[in-house]
């Protein structure tokens, strides 16, 4: 059995490999994007941001003059620690608790924490209650260290969809399928020999983007490598198995292209590759837990920026292999290898 | 003489139309078993059945007279009529490749000898000739040293001097013992290479038996008139159109 799976890895390997032209879009796509949208936005968000302390999911706008201020997003945060690391890294410009007593956090190095205090100062005077002011310091986290988890992840989605689905698609609607299955070699082996063909693939272009990376931009890292590796492996399996599914009985690379990108284009907007999804509705917030991407990029921002360990992961971790289990499940139950 | 292989009332339906229709025959070891029809007639439906590449909706494959299955898959070698190969491989890759599936596996410097590919063994696979590839895909059909080989309308498409290079390897491998069931459109290449044909029309055998029997069966010691007073014997494609008609099949 580990013959066979190691040949038609090594097969598959190889036509990756040679196929100068994909490998090198997998390598350039997400180096030119980390670089193009951190040079081009250098670090800064346009919007103001403002966290509010309290238990509610809804800010009741009433409570307080400031909250009616124009142009500046507010934010419900339920954790005073995990809302102060905001702050301390320039991703809150201000955080404010209606109390009472009425307290404020702003980050002495943000220039916009400044500005934003300003309004907040502004709008109070017209309370009888003054806002009891806490400072704090810390560097920011810049664009490109946010984005760059979120490029890599978005870069594994499309290789591990489309290198597996439209691949698996393509080789049953040119017959290569229906060669195979004409040897011993099982749909098991076969499907073993393509994830993990995939596997090592994206993982190596991965670790290699994320290296250079990392080192010409000097991009922030809190956490452990190991488990940042852990993260983009478990995520990239539950990725290639759901790939799988489309590839299990589709005939045709227009459906399987389309099919894909139904999956595609959801999870690149709502799994948080270019913006976050902090402040918006519970809908969309739910709807995202159920994109393998979603875990991936929580988690590897978490390990990235936070420097969460390995237990502060694991709930995305068991998300992602419970996601992976599914996924293959179905996969092999439907999977076919001829075309009709 | 053993049965290498048996078809048991084979039926394949798909939605309005029987593609084949209660097909039985069997081959005996070691001959090569011709399977003839006219397009549609329902060839290689028969032959993808019988190599477990499609489901039947009805009837059995023996093998040495068990249900055909993994000592089937382990031992047969088959070369379809259209295969796609991996992109980027050369000749020799993709014959270790498929080697590599089997348990049972053929000297490569064996079969790179027997198929002439040499010369081609670093070639990548999508640029070899029709008549190369076709070399290849046979390589790969006799990497687990075959005791059953399917050749699926292997000289289609190839010129004269390919298509006499073919039959010399088919032959080479028939003398080797293996046991061949070939389709094919070409009379003179089923009269050629096989001890044993069935003709087939709409899903159905129409005859079978050696070639030399049927065409006597049908046409004793006539003979036949052409143009400008000549005359010569019957052969296998005036049988073949006496049996399947000289209507056009779409």
């Amino acid at each position: 059995m580990l013959r066979r799976i190691y040949a038609i890895f090594r097969s598959r390997n190889r036509e990756f490999i040679r196929d100068r032209s994909s490998l090198a879009w997998n390598l350039l796509l997400p180096v030119a994007l980390v670089f193009g949208l951190s040079f081009a936005f250098d670090g800064q968000r346009d919007e103001y941001t403002v966290g509010v302390l309290q238990a509610e999911t809804q800010i009741d706008t009433s409570s307080h003059p400031f909250l009616e201020t124009q142009y500046v997003r507010f934010v419900v945060y339920e954790d005073l620690d995990e809302a102060l690391r905001k702050v301390e890294r320039h991703q809150l410009d201000l955080l404010l608790d209606i109390g009472p007593p009425t307290r404020y956090w702003i980050n002495a190095t943000a220039p916009k924490g400044y500005f934003v205090e300003f309004a907040l100062l502004q709008a109070s005077s017209s309370t009888p209650v003054t806002a009891m002011k806490e400072q704090i310091e810390g560097d920011p986290v810049r664009y490109a260290d946010w984005m760059l988890p979120g490029i890599l992840g978005m870069n594994m989605m499309f290789s591990c969809l489309f290198g597996v689905g439209y691949v698996i698609v393509r080789y049953r609607k040119n017959g290569f399928l229906k060669r195979l299955r004409a040897t011993p070699l099982s749909a098991f082996e076969f499907i073993t020999a393509q994830v993990a063909s995939r596997m090592v693939l994206i993982m190596l272009i991965t670790t290699f983007v994320y290296t250079g990376t990392h080192m010409l931009l000097d991009t922030r890292m809190e956490g452990s490598y190991f488990t940042l590796f852990l993260v983009g492996l478990v995520g990239a399996i539950s990725l290639v198995s759901l790939g799988l599914i489309v590839s299990a009985r589709v005939t045709s690379e227009e459906l399987a292209g389309g099919l894909l990108n139904l999956i595609n284009w959801p999870m690149m907007m709502l799994s948080g590759v270019w913006f976050s999804l902090e402040g918006t509705g519970d809908t969309v917030q739910r709807i995202a837990q159920i994109f393998p991407l979603t875990h991936i990029l929580n988690s590897a921002r978490a390990v990235i920026l936070d420097g969460a360990t390995l237990a502060d992961v694991a709930p995305s971790l068991v998300a992602l292999t419970a996601l992976s289990a599914v996924f293959l499940t179905v996969g092999s139950l439907i999977f076919r290898w001829e075309q009709y | 003489m053993a049965i290498a292989l048996e078809a048991r009332d084979l039926v394949k339906e798909y939605p309005g139309v029987t593609a084949v229709d209660g097909l039985s025959f069997s081959v005996p070891e070691g001959i090569c078993f011709g399977l003839l029809g006219p397009n549609g007639a329902g060839k290689t439906t028969t032959v993808e059945i019988i190599e477990g590449v499609t489901r039947p909706t009805s009837g059995e494959v023996y093998y040495y007279g068990e249900i055909a299955g993994a000592k089937f898959r382990e031992e047969a070698g088959i070369q379809f009529q259209n295969t796609a190969l991996q992109d980027y491989l050369t000749v020799r890759e993709t014959i270790e490749m498929f080697r590599s599936l089997y348990d049972r596996q053929a000297n490569i410097n064996d079969i790179i000898e027997q198929c002439s590919l040499a010369d081609l063994l670093d070639r990548d696979n999508r640029k070899l000739s029709g008549g190369q590839r076709q070399r290849l895909l046979l390589a790969v059909a006799l990497v687990n040293r075959p005791r059953l080989i399917f050749l699926d309308e292997p000289t289609t498409g190839l010129d004269p001097q390919a298509r006499r290079n073919f039959w010399d390897l088919i032959k080479s491998i028939r003398a080797g013992g293996a046991t061949i069931v070939l389709t094919t459109h070409y009379m003179d290449e089923a009269q050629i290479l096989c001890d044993e044909i069935a003709i087939m029309d709409a899903g159905k055998i129409v005859t079978q038996g050696a070639p030399a029997d049927l065409l006597y069966e049908r046409y004793g010691d006539k003979l036949i008139n052409l143009a400008h007073g000549e005359i010569r014997r019957p052969n296998l494609e005036d049988l073949f159109i006496d049996l399947t008609g000289h209507s056009l099949r779409i």
